[in-house]
């Protein structure tokens, strides 16, 4: 076109980037790569092709991963990781800043790369995954400096297998890399089988920072190498990706004591109220679902509109929509490039095609005839029982249902099995800030979306996973406490054939709902004292006790609302009633365990309950320091309802040990008392029972906890589930998990010095509590 | 929600003299003041701040893609001289290059036949001038007035002076506002200011400077904004040029959504004048890429699109002589205004 016709016209044209010096490294690579393990890259294997989605050209091949590549591996990153995490904070922190350098130096050259291997605009790779990816680096290089001081009793895990999506390639790599090589972990890592290059462009300046060999591994390959990844001796795995395939990696380390985080799906509400600037929350959206062509697990791919401005608001996106470019994504001046393979167009394709309801409008842009591309989509008049709005699509489709209240709103919002994120518009900072701790999920955004900073964790709740990714709340997924570990011993109940000495028959009832329960079975079962002397009887809880149990602590909600300052009041008085009765309580621990030790349990019981009252309010949030002019609130929020398995030791301390933190940060808890030494939970009872403790905050079961571990951590509403009973009840409770994914805290048979330091403090504290970025952008 | 106003007076504009900007579109006739609209504006400083800084990422233009685009700006300029030194010579001067902003040679090179700016800009004082330097043209005249750029004088003085320059041959009227009637929330006076400027401009096209950068607020932006074009303004305008704050991206994204929101609820198009700061080429074609993104391509002409600039023109001629050349330019090889 001459310019006296675009003169008159006014198009755009094409603005695209050249990809000549990406091409031209992978040409120097030689077209086709090895794995990157101890330092070197291996000979080429079998292979399969990496493609551009946007034109489905073979930009290079690379090595499907054997069995021996990935033990090599994970031997290279084990011989490597003692001396790098003797290397100490300083040390490492210099090779985090090279890396970081290095990314910022070779910036273009991975935008580029990144946007050929996985079809995302040249302008998102260039202008937010790098930059973020460099970030990443930057900030965790100050983790490592700062370890030893600030986490003086954190040590390295050891050997991390990381297994990343191909949505944001380096990205995630960044986000894996970056705090677990702070922390003195050494990584094997294995990007999606379809965007592999950006990671082996970052082996690449590995090498060029120097990087001791075997800190950083590379292995390609599809999902089969994810599981030799997962099934491999590593210390650790972390995953981010589908729902699905995190469930199958939650029931495949159960009980195996590796550490585990999953970052996984989402369908996060993206809510706007009548006060909201409108045309603002208009091009949110743009950021929310029409970034990385949706592809996006954080995306606000679930719009909730208030009733009053609803019409308005779908006009304004409608015109918007007509807006966006889509096509080459080499091109500077494209919103919306290729969907990342054809296998992925096909699913969202489908997805849309089968479904009836609503309303669908699709954006009028032209549709390139080659590539993965897929129209941006609007599907209003939707209702939750609609599939669209509870599974993910994981494509530029955007879905909507309105509302007319904020409780409403809430509502809507929370009806959903994720809890990713959450975006709110509101000019009013009473609605906004009164809505964002209701919203479940780990990330809200008030007046703004897809804000992400490695300051800020990143990670959410439910079937989104759990851990954090950034910020301090990151960290502690890649470290673990010092100190030796000790076996736990096993403790059998004692047996014998006595009567009541007094006559009298004694049996303790369970604890649900605030009454004292006759458990659903109808059984209950004699409990021997050292001496075989008949102590009692104890109720024997069942799966119906339990499922009662959760109904209670849901229906106590309340509790999570009140404050610090009554749950603290609280717990003062349970021990101030504890210790009005220390003497009955040390002779009823005397007798079950013998010995003389109940006096010193008694005594550390309401220590452990002073400290929590203390905590109750004291265990603070925090604000970040992320770059924007904002804040991001970094809030802790009760996990919900959390089970605990009790320890068989230590019947009374064990037992307040897990109520009291997780009743001071506000859960609901249901404990299944000490297994061997049940009597001194029913005395406990009493003391909850005149100490202002809400109907269904603390809820006691007692009996086997064979036939209570696998209902409470597959119960869909308990929300934490924590095992300090034997070994074999570590895997029944992780496996059992994966039913809704609910976090988990378990021994792996380890013991743990309840007397001690490690029986009270920041681990528990951090167990009952859920941190929840809320970024709050400000400005007039 | 506003209904439009069936305006009896509404008629299109069908001008005396042909010029350039005025060809085909009914003057926005007004509204009654609909206070329910005006409060319920918000403007999320935070959001609109993203979204101006990442629209120059969004959108590139390049080679004679970019050349076009420049043509274009420099024919919505309103080359504008503003200085209590201004002499007739020195209006003569602005009004030459206003009829050659670009030279001959170079749009021949570039295929283009030739252009204007959109118009001269100038005091009331200057009018005559420039008529007489723009004779034979249809390059409009704007004239500032309402006591520009303070807008303090007495009422009356302001209406007489909008009277007197529209007499003098301004058929353009770039008017201020008085910014205390936003400050102090009383859009119903604000209203009536501007409905009786309208009114003393007759067939002259009035733009309403809303001095944005002592508004206080990116709401109050877009109220005025709205109350301004419901009063009846052609065209709402960002700064005197003498703020110390001037045109900015997120100012102009208020702006012009208030014209979009306008136009969606009345069907009036109501044109855009950012003025004050914008010096660069670069900057130009990102000021037309949010006009084309945000409002539309029929918002790309002058009749609804002016530059308020002077120094604008001389780095977009470096530019299209690069362009044609290959060669970066010097700001001395082209005729200076």
């Amino acid at each position: 076109m001459s310019v006296s016709e675009i003169f008159e016209t006014m198009d755009y044209g094409q603005a695209p980037e050249t990809a000549a010096e990406a091409l031209a490294w992978i040409v120097d690579q030689g077209g086709r790569f090895g794995h990157f393990i101890d330092g070197a890259f291996t000979i080429p294997g079998d292979s399969f092709e990496s493609k551009n989605p946007a034109t489905g050209e073979v930009l290079a091949t690379l090595t499907q991963a054997t069995q021996t590549d990935v033990d090599s591996a994970v031997k290279a990153a084990r011989r490597a990781q003692g001396k790098w995490e003797k290397l100490g904070g300083h040390g490492r922190a210099r090779y985090l800043y090279a890396l970081a350098r290095l990314l910022q130096k070779h910036s273009r050259l991975f935008a580029v790369l990144e946007t050929l291997d996985n079809g995302k605009p040249i302008r998102e790779a260039r202008d937010i995954d790098v930059p973020l990816a460099q970030r990443h680096f930057y900030y965790h290089a100050g983790m490592a400096q700062l370890m030893e001081s600030e986490l003086p009793d954190a040590q390295a895990l050891g050997v991390c297998g990381q297994i990343i999506p191909w949505n944001f390639p380096l990205l995630m790599l960044a986000w894996k890399f970056a705090p677990a090589l702070a922390m003195g972990n050494t990584v094997v890592l294995k990007p999606a089988e379809y965007t592999s290059l950006t990671a082996l462009l970052f082996a690449d300046i590995c090498r060029q920072a120097g990087l001791p060999k075997g800190v950083v591994n590379i292995v390609t390959g599809d999902g089969a190498v994810g599981e030799m990844i997962v099934a491999a001796d590593v210390d650790k795995v972390a995953f981010t990706g589908s729902t699905a395939v995190g469930r199958r990696i939650r029931e495949a380390t159960a009980g195996t004591g590796k550490a585990l985080s999953l970052e996984l799906g989402g369908k996060s509400p993206y809510i706007v109220f009548d006060d909201a600037d409108l045309d603002s929350a208009v091009e949110g959206l743009v950021d929310a679902i029409w970034f990385n062509q949706g592809q996006v697990c954080c995306a606000g791919s679930r719009l909730l509109v208030h009733e009053p401005v609803a019409d308005m608001f779908y006009a304004k996106l409608r015109a918007r929509m007509g807006k966006l470019r889509m096509g080459n994504p080499l091109d500077k001046s494209i919103d919306i490039g290729a969907l990342v393979d054809p296998v992925q167009l096909a699913a969202v394709s489908e997805m849309v095609a089968r479904n009836t309801a609503g309303e669908v409008f699709v954006a009028e842009t032209a549709v390139p005839e080659i590539g993965c591309y897929y129209p941006p989509t609007l599907i209003t008049g939707l209702n939750p029982a609609d599939t669209l709005m509870q599974e993910e699509i994981f494509g530029p489709v955007l879905v909507s249902t309105t509302f007319r209240t904020p409780a409403e709103a809430v509502q809507l919002a929370n009806n959903t099995r994720y809890g990713l994120a959450a975006t709110v518009w509101s000019e009013n900072i009473n609605l906004a800030l009164d809505i964002a701790p209701k919203l479940a999920a780990g990330i809200v955004w008030v007046n703004g979306t897809n804000l992400m900073d490695a300051a800020a964790g990143f990670g959410g709740v439910r079937e989104s996973g759990f851990g954090r990714e950034g910020g301090w709340e990151g960290l502690s997924g890649y470290t673990k406490p010092k100190g030796a570990v000790k076996k736990l011993a096993t403790i059998e109940a004692f047996t014998g054939d006595g009567t009541p000495g007094d006559g009298i028959d004694r049996t303790s009832k369970l604890y649900i709902g605030g009454k004292q329960a006759r458990p659903d079975s109808g059984y209950s079962a004699p409990v021997w004292g050292k001496s075989g002397a008949l102590l009692g009887h104890v109720s024997l809880a069942n799966r119906k006790d339990l499922r009662n149990a959760v109904e209670a602590a849901q229906a106590a909600k309340g509790w999570s609302k009140t404050t610090g300052h009554l749950r603290a009041q609280i717990l003062y008085y349970i021990a101030e009633n504890l210790d009005a009765r220390r003497d009955e309580f040390a002779a009823r621990l005397d007798a079950m365990q013998g010995g003389r030790s109940g006096a010193k349990e008694v005594e550390a019981s309401v220590r452990r309950l002073f400290t929590y009252a203390a905590w109750a309010d004291k265990y603070d949030g925090q604000v970040h320091g992320v770059p924007i002019r904002g804040v991001a609130l970094a809030m802790k929020e009760p996990v919900g309802v959390i089970g605990a398995l009790c320890p068989a030791e230590a019947p009374l301390l064990g037992l307040i040990s897990c109520m009291a933190p997780a009743i001071a940060m506000g859960n609901r808890v249901i404990l299944a008392a000490s297994e061997p030494f049940p009597l001194s939970a029913g005395d406990f009872i009493q003391v909850l029972e005149t100490s202002d403790v809400p109907a269904g905050v603390v809820n006691i079961l007692t009996g086997a906890h064979a036939d209570l571990a696998a209902p409470m951590a597959g119960h869909m509403d308990v929300d934490a589930v924590w095992s300090f009973s034997a070994k074999e009840f570590s895997k029944t409770v992780e496996k059992s998990a994966s039913s809704n994914l609910k976090r988990t805290w378990v021994n792996h048979g380890h013991a743990r010095d309840w007397m001690g330091a490690v029986g009270e403090g920041k681990a528990f504290l951090e167990a009952s509590t859920e941190v929840k970025n809320i970024w709050v952008p400000y400005g007039e | 929600m506003a209904s439009p106003l069936t305006h009896p007076n509404t008629t299109a504009t069908t001008t005396h003299h042909n010029h350039l900007p005025q060809v085909t579109e009914p003057r926005n006739p007004g509204m009654p003041l609909d206070l329910n609209w005006v409060l319920s504006v918000q403007a999320n400083t935070s959001a609109i701040e993203r979204r101006a800084a990442s629209l120059p990422a969004r959108r590139s233009v390049k080679k004679a893609h970019q050349a076009a685009w420049l043509l274009r700006a420099v024919t919505c300029i309103d080359l504008t001289t503003l200085s209590g030194d201004d002499t007739d010579r020195r209006v003569a001067r602005l009004c030459a290059k206003a009829r050659q902003p670009v030279s001959a040679d170079l749009l021949g090179k570039l295929g283009m036949g030739p252009i204007t700016t959109g118009a001269v800009c100038v005091y009331h004082e200057m009018i005559p001038a420039a008529r007489a330097a723009l004779k034979g043209t249809n390059i409009p005249i704007a004239a500032v007035s309402t006591g520009f750029p303070a807008g303090l004088s007495p009422l009356e003085l302001r209406i007489k002076e909008i009277e007197m320059s529209v007499a003098a041959g301004a058929s353009e009227i770039d008017i201020v506002i008085s910014r205390r009637h936003v400050l102090s929330g009383n859009w119903q006076a604000l209203y009536d200011e501007m409905q009786a400027f309208r009114a003393a401009c007759g067939e002259a096209h009035v733009k309403a400077i809303l001095a944005t950068g002592e508004l206080g607020s990116l709401r109050n932006v877009a109220r005025a904004s709205v109350v301004c074009m419901m009063a009846g303004a052609d065209f709402i305008k960002t700064s005197t040029g003498k703020e110390s704050v001037n045109a900015t991206l997120p100012v102009s994204l208020v702006m012009i959504r208030a014209i979009r929101d306008y136009y969606d609820r009345t069907g009036m198009r109501v044109g855009y004048k950012p003025a004050g700061g914008i010096s660069k080429a670069k900057d130009a074609i990102t000021y037309l890429a949010l006009m084309k993104e945000e409002l539309g391509d029929r918002w790309l002409k002058p009749d609804l699109f002016r530059f308020g600039a002077s120094s604008l023109l001389n780095d977009i001629e470096r530019q299209l002589e690069h362009h044609v050349t290959g060669h970066y330019s010097a700001g001395y090889r082209h005729a200076t205004s």
